[in-house]
């Protein structure tokens, strides 16, 4: 049994630090042999938890922290991307496919649903005025066979 | 990491070539340049090839949908080729089939608008 490795991020809220996050987070999720599909799945998922950060959490404003942790146990991935921002109010809203709260920026309204689909878990804690808290993990297949 | 935009006007088609990475950083930069081509340009309908398109979040299908709203509010068209695995399923998780056209590559897309040279 391996202990856990662990890393911690934490950045401006600005867009530019989109790419270097999920870049960073592939990087260090390539310990666990992923696939291609599995690294740019776990991309894509920061992609939407920053994003969210940034647009929802802290309004495009780029003074805001955002803290992204992520531990490799065994097999599985487990990442959590925090924000101090405004929160989000209605959470099973928030979570419907093609639901935006801004449709004046073109958003998809497609963020929770690929993050809830690429995947194995996700909780969010959110708290208005306080902040969002997603918890998400995610079992690399590739190394299925290694643990069973 | 960064994006590029190469457009080409053929016939009554808008070619637009993505390259690099589409996310809510440089989406904004796709829609100013595609809205300005569309409003100034004669095209009727639009290609886009995401051939070298490596990566591609939500903030990307929001900008694609605009611009299907866009070109379809003007009678036009819209046609995605050269899509990847990774981007497909998120086409398919997010119901883009049942409105985009999608083919294989550029001469496909050109030949089913019928704008083929």
């Amino acid at each position: 049994m391996n202990e856990a490795n662990f890393m911690k991020l934490q950045f401006a809220s600005k867009s530019e630090n989109e790419a270097f996050a999920r870049v960073t987070v592939a990087a260090f999720a390539s310990q666990l042999d992923p696939t291609l599909d599995e690294l740019t799945d776990i991309k894509t998922v920061v992609s939407e938890a920053v994003t969210n950060a940034i647009i929802h959490g802290y309004d495009n404003r780029g003074d805001g922290v955002i803290t992204i942790s992520a531990e490799i146990a065994n097999d599985t991935l487990y990442l959590t991307v925090e924000d101090q921002g405004r929160g989000i109010e209605d959470l099973e809203q928030a979570k419907q496919p093609l639901y935006t709260s801004k449709p004046e920026l073109e958003r998809s309204g497609m963020g929770f649903t690929i993050i809830e689909n690429f995947m194995d878990q996700l909780e969010v804690i959110s708290s208005p005025g306080k902040g969002t808290l997603l918890t998400m993990s995610k079992r690399i297949e590739s190394k299925k066979a290694l643990y069973n | 990491m960064s994006l590029q935009i190469e457009m080409e006007h053929h016939r009554k088609a808008l070619i637009v070539r993505l390259k690099g990475e589409l996310d809510h950083h440089n989406a904004h930069l796709v829609k100013a340049r595609m809205e300005e081509a569309i409003e100034k340009g004669d095209s009727s309908h639009i290609i886009l090839s995401m051939k070298d398109l490596d990566f591609m979040d939500s903030s990307g299908l929001g900008v694609i949908l605009g611009r299907y709203k866009q070109i379809t509010g003007k009678g036009g068209k819209m046609v995605v080729c050269d899509i990847n695995p990774a981007i497909y399923r998120l086409f398919e998780m997010s119901g883009f089939f049942k409105i985009l056209t999608i083919q294989d590559n550029e001469r496909l897309a050109l030949s089913s608008l019928g704008v083929v040279s």
